[in-house]
Formats: structure tokens, sequence, C-alpha cells
């Protein structure tokens, strides 16, 4: 295949960006999107110029380092895969595609298409935890757990931390991301004991690192690589309702 | 208490909350409000209509509620407005290639622009019927019903939609609320925290169906008298 990159550039931080065009030829329709941009980088570096700037870690859907906005969604047309386990058989040979980084105040871009996402982090250690005084280990089979609670928090617990939530939506929220960092624990006995200041701390968080407030357009969950369901946002609003009225 | 106090209407999550709150608020507003004027379709001449026009401009209850009626216009709005700015904040640089269509519904991007459509719609309605009623007077003769005289709000119904702009505003207003609707409905009881695998798809097939029958029985008003159905 041969293919048209359109590709946001930018140096640092501070620097202006703009768009870079690269024509690719020779791309295997069996590469993933990362490994046509290892191929292109690869030219660039022999060519003595400077390869593009993206995160990857596993390339296979589980770390949610990787982080492209292709052709105007995250993670580009496929629903439920990660940039990594997208495949240049999903375009048209001779396509022209945009490649832009995640866009969000809370998401800075550090270079090229790599953005900051600490302010995730900054949610987790906010509350994304269960608080135990290590002791003798206890049989995990005393607790018992049952099958729906079990599958609730597994189903939250599918979030990669990728922010493809954010990116999509228009509103910059992180809510998505937040509810299911919250059920991963709330749901499970070990979890339900830091419930109440759980959810006031992160939704205060998120709040502080600049991420917008949610309108429902759903676009997160469209777009969510785990294909993670806005139910888990309702709970969180209800979880936040009976924290603050109780 | 103290808890409660310390801002649940500030963050985010609170936010959609008092959002929710007010949307459904209206909605049940919506809901009286036409089944009111619908009584015009009886079309006995404006008797039943003029009876309840006057049964709400004169009970202390409803009177009450015209205030907190107001009072929750207000209160979407402001809420409204503020989301819209954080939003803005939030997401100052936008994409070169936006694929809005692939992951959401189109009135639900716009609520901000419906909303302001309904708004303009508003003022238009309470200067038209409101205002009138209620400061300048109808500027029309009373009626008798069954011996007694009463405000011929009918008669003025008649007489605004006589004009044929002032049908064709009332329509595009109507069709501004059935978007606005047809994303909110939904939207409220989830940021309420209300979504449940068995009970949301009929939440989403009433919103739909209401968003779809309240607008259109509004606007077949105007119309209906308009096109001289109603005498
Ligand atoms: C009778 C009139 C109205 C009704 C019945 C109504 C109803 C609703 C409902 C049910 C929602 C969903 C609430 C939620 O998502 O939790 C909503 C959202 C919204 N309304 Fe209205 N509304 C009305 C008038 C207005 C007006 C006059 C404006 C603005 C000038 C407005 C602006 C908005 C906006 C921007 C949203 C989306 C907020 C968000 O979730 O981000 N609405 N409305
Ligand atoms: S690189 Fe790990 S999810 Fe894509």
């Amino acid at each position: 295949m041969n293919l048209t990159l359109k590709i946001w550039r930018q140096k640092n931080k501070n620097a202006e960006g703009k768009f870079e065009t690269y024509p690719v030829k020779d791309v295997s329709p069996d590469m993933s999107f990362l490994e046509m941009f290892d191929y292109l980088n690869e030219e660039l570096i022999n060519k003595g110029e400077e390869p593009i700037a993206f995160d990857s870690d596993c390339r296979e859907g589980i770390c949610g380092s990787c982080s492209m906005w292709i052709n105007g969604r995250a993670h580009g047309p496929v629903p439920g895969v990660t940039t990594c386990q997208l495949h240049m058989r999903s375009f048209k040979d001779g396509e022209t595609i945009t490649v832009e980084p995640w866009r969000a105040k809370a998401f800075p871009v550090i270079k090229d298409l790599v953005v900051d996402r600490s302010s995730f982090d900054k949610v987790i250690a906010a509350g994304g935890f269960v608080s135990i005084n290590t002791g003798g280990a206890q049989d995990g089979n005393t607790i018992l757990i049952s099958k729906d609670d079990a599958s609730e928090a597994f189903s939250a617990s599918m979030c990669i931390g990728c922010g493809a939530c954010v990116a999509a939506c228009k509103n910059s929220s992180a809510m998505l991301f937040v509810s299911s960092k919250i059920f991963h624990f709330a749901s499970l006995p070990q979890g339900k004991v830091e419930a109440k200041t759980r959810v006031q701390n992160m939704v205060a968080k998120m709040d502080e690192e600049g991420f917008g407030d949610c309108s429902n357009t759903y676009a997160c969950e469209a777009q969510c690589p785990k294909e993670i369901s806005v139910e888990k946002i309702a709970k969180m609003n209800r979880e936040y309702l009976t924290a603050k009225l109780t | 208490m103290t808890t409660f106090l310390s801002g649940i209407f500030t963050r985010s999550v609170g936010k959609k909350i008092a959002m929710g709150i007010t949307g459904l608020f209206l909605i049940s507003f919506l809901i009286v409000h036409c089944a009111i004027n619908a009584t015009i379709f009886v079309n006995d001449g404006g008797k039943v209509f003029n009876e309840a026009a006057h049964f709400m401009g004169t009970n202390i209850f409803i009177r009450i509620m015209e205030i907190v009626l107001f009072a929750g216009i207000i209160w979407h709005i402001v809420q409204a407005l503020i989301l819209t700015l954080d939003s803005r904040k939030a997401n100052s640089v936008k994409y070169a290639k936006f694929d809005g269509k692939a992951n959401s519904k189109w009135y639900s991007r716009w609520m901000g622009l419906l909303g302001t459509l309904i708004l303009m719609f508003l003022v238009v309605h309470l200067l038209d019927f409101w205002a009138q009623a209620r400061f300048t007077g109808l500027g029309i003769p009373p009626v008798m019903i069954d011996g007694k005289e009463y405000e011929n709000m009918y008669g003025k119904m008649l007489e605004v939609f006589s004009v044929g702009w002032v049908v064709v505003v009332y329509i595009l207003g109507m069709i501004s609320l059935a978007y606005h609707l047809m994303h909110g409905f939904q939207s409220a009881f989830q940021s309420l925290g209300l979504n449940h695998k068995k009970y949301t798809p009929v939440i989403k097939l009433t919103g739909t169906l209401f968003s779809i029958f309240i607008p259109l029985i509004f606007a077949l008003m105007p119309i209906a008298i308009y096109f001289g159905f109603l005498k």
C-alpha cells in the first residue's frame, strides 16, 4: 500500500507545532499502525531527519501507552481497539491519514504525538487505591464475592488509562476514566470501606487537573478501546450524590 | 450536612446533577402546560381553555409554582452557561480533523445552541401571552362563560396565531425543543445516576416518544388556528 501521512510535529511543550506531510511507500496491510510508524521513522533516521515521537509499550492493547488521534477519531476507525492493534488493512491504498496528538488542556503535548498524561496519575493518587495495613495475608477465599460484583469490578478494571475518553470528548471530560477507576475498587468488599471519600477526592482532583464537565454525548463509550459503558459514569454520579448527602 | 453544604453543586459531577434536576423539572412543567393548552382542541370556542387559564392565573399554588418555574429556568441556563464555559477552558485546542458523527449524535453536541434557540423562542412567547396577561392586559374584551366574566386568553391565541411568521417562529421553537429533549430526556436520568441495564432502554424510548409528541402537540396549536380548524 502507498499512503500519505499528515502528522502533527511539535519540537517541545512550548514550541508551536504544525502538520508535516510524509508519503509512505510499500506498506504491508498486515503491519500494525505503530509498525507503520516504525517503518516511516527508520526512513527518516536514514535520511538524517528527526523521527516522529509517539508513545508505545506493550503493543498488545493492555498498557494504554499508545495514543493517536487518527482521521478524527481516538485510536482510529475500528471500534474496540488501541492504536497498536489497529492494522493497515483497515485503510485504503492511496489514502491520506491525518494523525494528531490527544487534545485536552489536562494533556499538554510534550513532543509530536506524545502528551503528558500525569494528570491521570494524580487522580489515581487521590483515591484509586485500597488502604491495607499489611499483616499476615488472609486466605482470599474467605471473603465471599458475588459473581455480579466480581464482573462489575472486572469490567471497570478493563480501563487501561489511555485517555481516549478525554481525547474524544468535546468537553475533555475524564469521567469515564475516573468512574472506571472508582468501581474497579468500590464494587468489591475491600474497596467499599473507603468508597465515600474515594469518589469525593477523585472527583475533586479530576476537576482540579482541568478536565471538563460531562455532557452525556457518550463519545467516550463509542471511542473507548475497551468499550467501557457510560453506566459507570451514572454510578459515579449516584455514589457522589450519596456520599455528599449522607 | 456540612459535607452537603461544602459545595455539592460546585464540582463537575454536582453541576451535572443540578442540570438533571432542573431539566426534569422543566419537563414536568411541559407536561402540565401541554395538557392544559390541548383543551383548545375540544373546539368549543375556548370555553374549557379560558376556564383552565383562569384557574392557572389565579390559583395560589400555581402562582407560587410560576416563581419556582422562573427560578428553575434561570438555574438551568446559568448551569448550562457554566458547563459550556468550563468545556471551552478544558478543550481549548481543537483537532484539525474531528469525526463527531462517528461517536455521538449532533443534537447531543449542540445542546447549547438548541437551548439558546429555545430561549429566544421563550422571550417571544412570554411577550405574546404571559407579559400581557400579567402586566399590560390582553387588549381584547373579556368573555362571558356561564354568566361569569373571564379574560379571553383563547381569543388572544386566535389573534396571535393569525400571523404567518409568528406561526413559523413557534414551529421552529418546537423543533429546537424536540431535539433538545431528544438528548435531554435520557441525559437527565444519566446525570442523576439512573442508568440501569433493564430500565435505561425504557427511559430512552419514553424520551424519544416524549420529544416527538409534546412539541408536536404544541406545534399543532398555532397550525390548527392559522388554518382555521379552531374557531
Ligand atoms: C422548556 C425548556 C427546557 C427544557 C424542558 C430543557 C430540558 C433539558 C434537559 C432535560 C436537559 C438534560 C439535563 C442533563 O443532561 O442532565 C437539558 C440540558 C441542557 N439545556 Fe435545557 N431545557 C430547556 C431550556 C433550555 C434553555 C432555555 C437553555 C439555554 C439557554 C438550555 C440549555 C441546555 C444545555 C446547554 C444543556 C446541556 C447541559 C449539559 O449537560 O452539558 N435549556 N435541558
Ligand atoms: S502500546 Fe500498550 S496499549 Fe497500545
